[in-house]
């Protein structure tokens, strides 16, 4: 036994090694070839014209533009800012609880839930199944679209203006959180849920005092950070014509207005701040229980 | 003993701060007061979505239908999906590179604090530097981070001309902020026992760092390169809206020409990309941990 076992390891050992030659000269090859299909050329951040262009940004941007008349202008759109990245997460999170409670498996068709149904009749597990397989798809259709894709067919279904920004926040927001839910669900400790089921209690209240507790810090973490990316998400949705700040930081691109720029950017960056902030002292209190 | 020491410690704490009753309702509360707060903001008009929003968003996806397959464009689709590819790997290899750069001098417990200077009485000027450089790093991870990476391409397209190498340099840079802040974390987290193993031997503070420290966080900063990647894949097609090239581009022309039929496939070679990616980085991340 130990005799085959010495001769079979160095072969495997050797095996394993060309392996991993393979894999880091597979590795080299995908580099390279990115870099030659992105077009990847240091040389043209040193030379002179893209250097003067960054002097002109950058030269262009000092001072910011901190007129009490644009200041007072942009209170709207960062008041919109801050609305669209709520209604969007909040819808977000309509959308993806309920696809990612049919979309756990531990709460779908295996685990302590069913343990008892082991037995049960086949077309009844494929009932079980069916919702599970469906929205797991439609998260996924949901979140591979970029919410710049969304916000564009929802400016042509429903018109410019803020509301598109919410929908595309919505929905490709509600993908990512009811993943990222049913993941959480699927890792909670079954240890108390075996005791729940062992106390004779019902699926529902398995599911209220079992899975809810545990994951419900984790929910908020992760809504909580969403939230944080909405924000930033606006200055995208501006760009396709669906409101606050993004908006204006096109506008003003456009107008080559870098005193401008720079402001906007300084209000996102603080409202990025704040956010991260505020969630920091939320979590803060929701793990302390 | 010390275990012993900080479960009392444990214990003082649960009993000494009692989860007070009125946060949850409070939380709720303030939750639905902005979320209706910002209904009237984004212009919400909820009667009218319920009865034309249905209609138009379907008689939209009906005019998609069906996907333009005629093989030159589906030759041109799959030549953008390599480069939005190329993209986000350069884009991602940017990153981690710069957040690699810059991290050791964003962690406190390398820069001055910690196991590693316990046994220093520096002076004063030496502190002062380390807290500095400490202070700088920390600070340019967080501007590199806090610019959406959209902006970071609009500033690079100005500066380096159209194409897909702009968008290289936004991921990077973007992402490079981001890296660092997660990559700091790893490095504040690193378990002590082995670094305190050894500085007991005697090692000298590089050599802890390259046999205590990289051993425990290469692995994480390997799994949060990847899992950027996953993020970088999506902003990679969204680039494309400001000049970038990929397929975020042929995207924008699809929906700005009203044509829908190209849009559609667009659309599935993005869904195709994104999820192979996920699957992919999902798959390597689970042979490194």
């Amino acid at each position: 036994m130990t005799h085959r076992l010495s001769a079979t390891a160095p072969s495997f050992r050797e095996s394993k090694r060309a392996l991993h030659w393979l894999f880091f000269g597979g590795l080299l090859l995908v580099f390279l070839g990115s870099a030659r299909l992105a077009q990847v050329d240091p040389g043209v951040l040193l030379d002179a014209r893209a250097r003067a262009n960054f002097l002109r940004f950058f030269a262009g941007a000092f001072p910011p533009d901190l007129s009490s008349q644009f200041l007072q202008f942009l209170i709207r759109p960062t008041l919109e800012t801050i609305q669209i990245s709520i209604l969007g997460t909040a819808i977000a999170v309509a959308i993806g609880f309920p696809l990612a409670l049919l979309g756990t498996a531990t709460l779908a068709y295996r685990g302590v839930l069913h343990a008892r149904e082991v037995g049960a009749a086949p077309s009844r597990r494929v009932v079980r199944f069916l919702p599970y397989a469906a929205s797991r798809a439609l998260l996924s259709a949901f979140r591979s679209i970029p919410e710049f894709v969304w916000a564009f067919m929802f400016v042509r279904a429903v018109g410019l203006g803020p509301f598109p920004g919410v929908l595309a926040i919505g929905v490709a927001y509600g993908g990512m959180i009811g993943k990222v839910y049913s993941e959480i669900l699927e890792a909670v400790d079954p240890q108390p849920l075996e005791a729940l089921q062992a106390t004779g209690a019902s699926r529902w209240q398995i599911f209220a005092y079992g899975f809810l507790p545990q994951a419900y810090p984790n929910f908020v973490s992760y809504t909580l950070y969403r939230w944080e990316c909405a924000i930033r998400a606006s200055a995208v949705m501006g760009l396709v014509g669906a409101g606050g700040l993004g908006q204006q930081i096109e506008i003003s691109m456009r107008m080559f207005d870098f005193h401008q720029m720079f402001t906007l950017v300084g209000i996102l960056f603080g409202l990025v701040g704040a956010v991260d902030w505020l969630s920091a002292r939320i979590r803060r209190r929701v793990f302390a229980r | 003993m010390p275990r012993v020491q900080s479960s009392i410690a444990d214990a003082h704490s649960v009993v000494g701060r009692q989860p007070r009753r009125w946060f949850p309702l409070a939380m709720a509360a303030a939750v639905v007061t902005l979320v209706w707060w910002s209904a009237r903001g984004a212009e919400v008009d909820l009667p009218l979505l319920l009865r034309d929003g249905p209609q138009a968003m379907l008689s939209y996806a009906g005019k998609l239908f069906p996907p333009d397959l005629r093989p030159e464009f589906l030759l041109d689709t799959a030549f953008g999906a390599l480069e939005t590819l190329a993209i986000s790997i350069m884009g991602s290899l940017l990153a981690t590179l710069l957040a690699f750069g810059a991290v050791f001098f964003a962690s406190a417990n390398l820069m001055y604090a910690g196991v590693l200077f316990e046994r220093e009485a520096a002076g004063r000027v030496r502190r002062g530097l380390r807290l500095s450089l400490y202070l700088g790093a920390k600070s340019l991870l967080n501007l590199l981070r806090t610019i959406p990476d959209i902006v970071w391409a609009t500033v690079f397209v100005f500066a380096v001309g159209l194409g897909p190498f702009p968008g290289v340099l936004a991921l990077g840079v973007h992402n490079g902020g981001v890296l660092g802040k997660l990559f700091g974390e790893v490095l504040e987290n690193v378990d002590r026992r082995p670094i305190e193993a050894l500085q007991a031997t005697g090692a000298t503070r590089f050599q802890i760092l390259i046999y205590g420290i990289l051993p425990q966080a290469l692995p994480q900063f390997l799994a949060y390169a990847l899992y950027r990647w996953e993020v970088n894949i999506r902003a990679a097609a969204m680039l494309g809206l400001v000049g970038a090239g990929g397929l975020g581009q042929r995207i924008h022309i699809a929906i700005s020409l009203f044509l829908e039929h190209q849009l559609l496939t667009l659309l599935l070679a993005i869904y195709v990309i994104v999820t192979a990616v996920d699957y992919l980085s999902a798959y390597l991340r689970r042979l490194i941990i």
